[in-house]
């Protein structure tokens, strides 16, 4: 790690204040994604403040029936909360689908969203990166790019977003609260991480100078029809080749509303919620998940070591809506 | 915007509670707790597999939780007990979880061997793992390059049983 200079912060103004005013300033929290990256010089912070001081621990009941889940609560906090559990059980799997019990007691729910790619070509020096070096080039393009996106990517980065939280937040239309020098804003997961475009080196559209508070969920769970699947080269510890995270609104075998979202395919959580659209009145079967799932790909471009994705995605969608809905595969 | 240049060394004071003895320390921001433990406190016990959270060796216990030692910094810790594998002995006497490691043959070269005790401990304080796959899931962040997966298992089971009696 190159030498920076440290801060422990206990107001979040204080924090605002020093990401704006500090030069090359990072906020850790848990730091298991940001010490990693630091290690390797892919980041190279000047100074650190760190917020575990900062009263953003708390999950709570949020007037209106939603929930509240504190910026600094951790995945392991948040994942075995009472409430998330009985109420949100697919952002709980979802989340206990990712890292180990070590590092999900020690990464915050804030941190999650803000973890980068882990592209191998992000991750070596060695090698060109338009997300690490901007206008260095895309390795990855002409490289190894088995674990790339096959959606929304530009000639400039194919990387995807790691998290599986993120995925399951998207589906169940969560919002992050952030705080910046303007005051506090609201930012719903559809628009929180965005696409590579011509400038990888932006994951998400939260500012510079804005500090992730907490994360809203609505009220709507569904705790009754719901799945998190994960495919990944081993069963535990790895990152999703392609994940789906469903809820489903449903009323005997037909379905009132669908929300969908699709992990390691893109540099965001995947959703398309006209496809969504198409579930609604439908009955639960294996052809109308097949309709959604060609919808959901419509677009889809692969590269020399990805194309199985494709498929895998579409059966992946389809086996993920026959789990979420009782039904026999 | 006012450029803030690092001062080449920032170093700061620290107490940490570690195996239940108190240390007053001054560290370098970027230590790590990991380094901190090996490097400074000779507590060697707590290995270096990864260095960047992949591999479990450097679990230790962090006012109770497992964590991987190598991806915090010393310095974000102050006030906190530190359990490593070092401390779990009481009195002369192994922590049962050791003794079965022991008893069971669950390790080979034993790098690793640290790391999945603390880790051990820390899913039995959890108390979320019940089954043999939900050991196993819980303790998947601890690699065994030996492959001695199958004893450690059956030991983590065994002392899960014995916690619960």
């Amino acid at each position: 790690m190159k030498p920076f200079s440290y801060q422990k912060v206990m107001g979040i103004t204080e924090a605002v204040s020093d990401l704006k005013e500090k030069n090359q300033s990072y906020i850790i929290a848990g730091g298991t994604n940001l010490l990693d990256l630091m290690k390797v010089h892919v980041m190279q912070p000047q100074h650190l403040i760190d917020i575990n001081g900062l009263k953003l621990h708390d999950i709570s009941e949020r007037d209106g029936g939603g929930l509240h889940l504190g910026a600094l609560a951790s995945n392991a906090q948040t994942a075995y909360h009472p409430l998330v559990e009985g109420r949100y059980p697919l952002l709980s799997q979802a989340i206990l689908a990712g890292a180990s019990a070590q590092l999900r007691n020690k990464a915050t729910n804030g941190g999650n969203l803000l973890q980068r790619t882990r592209c191998s070509y992000f991750y070596d020096n060695s090698t060109s990166c338009n997300k690490r070096e901007p206008e260095s080039g895309c390795a990855a393009l002409h490289g190894y790019n088995r674990d790339h996106a096959i959606l929304g990517h530009s000639e400039h980065c194919i990387a995807t977003h790691p998290s599986d939280m993120a995925v399951a937040l998207a589906a169940l239309e969560a919002r992050v609260v952030a705080t910046g020098p303007d005051g506090a804003r609201s930012i719903p997961m559809a628009d929180f991480h965005r696409l590579p475009s011509n400038n990888p080196q932006v994951d998400s559209n939260l500012e510079a100078e804005e500090l992730i508070t907490g994360i809203q969920l609505p009220p709507e769970g569904f705790a009754e029809h719901y799945a998190y699947l994960k495919v990944r080269d081993r069963a535990s510890y790895s990152f999703a080749l392609v994940s789906v995270a469903v809820g489903l609104r449903m009323e005997g075998n037909t379905i009132l509303k669908a929300r969908v979202a699709l992990g390691g395919v893109a540099h965001k959580p995947w959703r398309v919620p006209g496809a969504e659209e198409l579930l609604e009145g439908k009955e639960a079967d294996r052809e109308n998940f097949k309709v959604l799932s060609e919808a959901y790909l419509t677009g889809s471009e692969a590269f020399k070591h990805n194309k199985f994705k494709i498929k895998l995605a579409k059966q992946t969608l389809v086996r993920a809506l026959m789990q979420a809905s009782n039904l026999k595969l | 915007m006012e450029k803030n240049t690092p001062s080449p060394i920032q170093k700061e004071s620290i107490m940490l509670t570690i195996n239940g003895t108190v240390h007053r320390l001054e560290v370098e921001v970027w230590t790590t707790l990991l380094d901190l433990l090996r490097e400074r406190l000779k507590l060697t016990g707590t290995k270096k597999g990864c260095d960047q959270g992949q591999c479990g060796a450097c679990t230790v216990l962090l006012d109770g939780q497992r964590i991987n030692s190598c991806l915090t910094l010393a310095v974000m810790h102050d006030g906190s007990e530190i359990t490593t594998i070092e401390g779990l002995a009481q009195n002369g006497k192994l922590n049962p979880v050791q003794q079965a490691f022991i008893d069971r043959d669950a390790f080979q070269c034993g790098y690793c061997t640290p790391g999945q005790i603390c880790s051990a401990i820390g899913l039995i304080q959890e108390g979320k793992a019940k089954t043999k796959a939900e050991v196993r899931e819980l303790m998947s962040g601890n690699l065994c390059r030996c492959g001695a997966y199958t004893h450690i298992t059956e030991v983590v089971l065994e002392a899960l049983e014995r916690s619960r009696t």
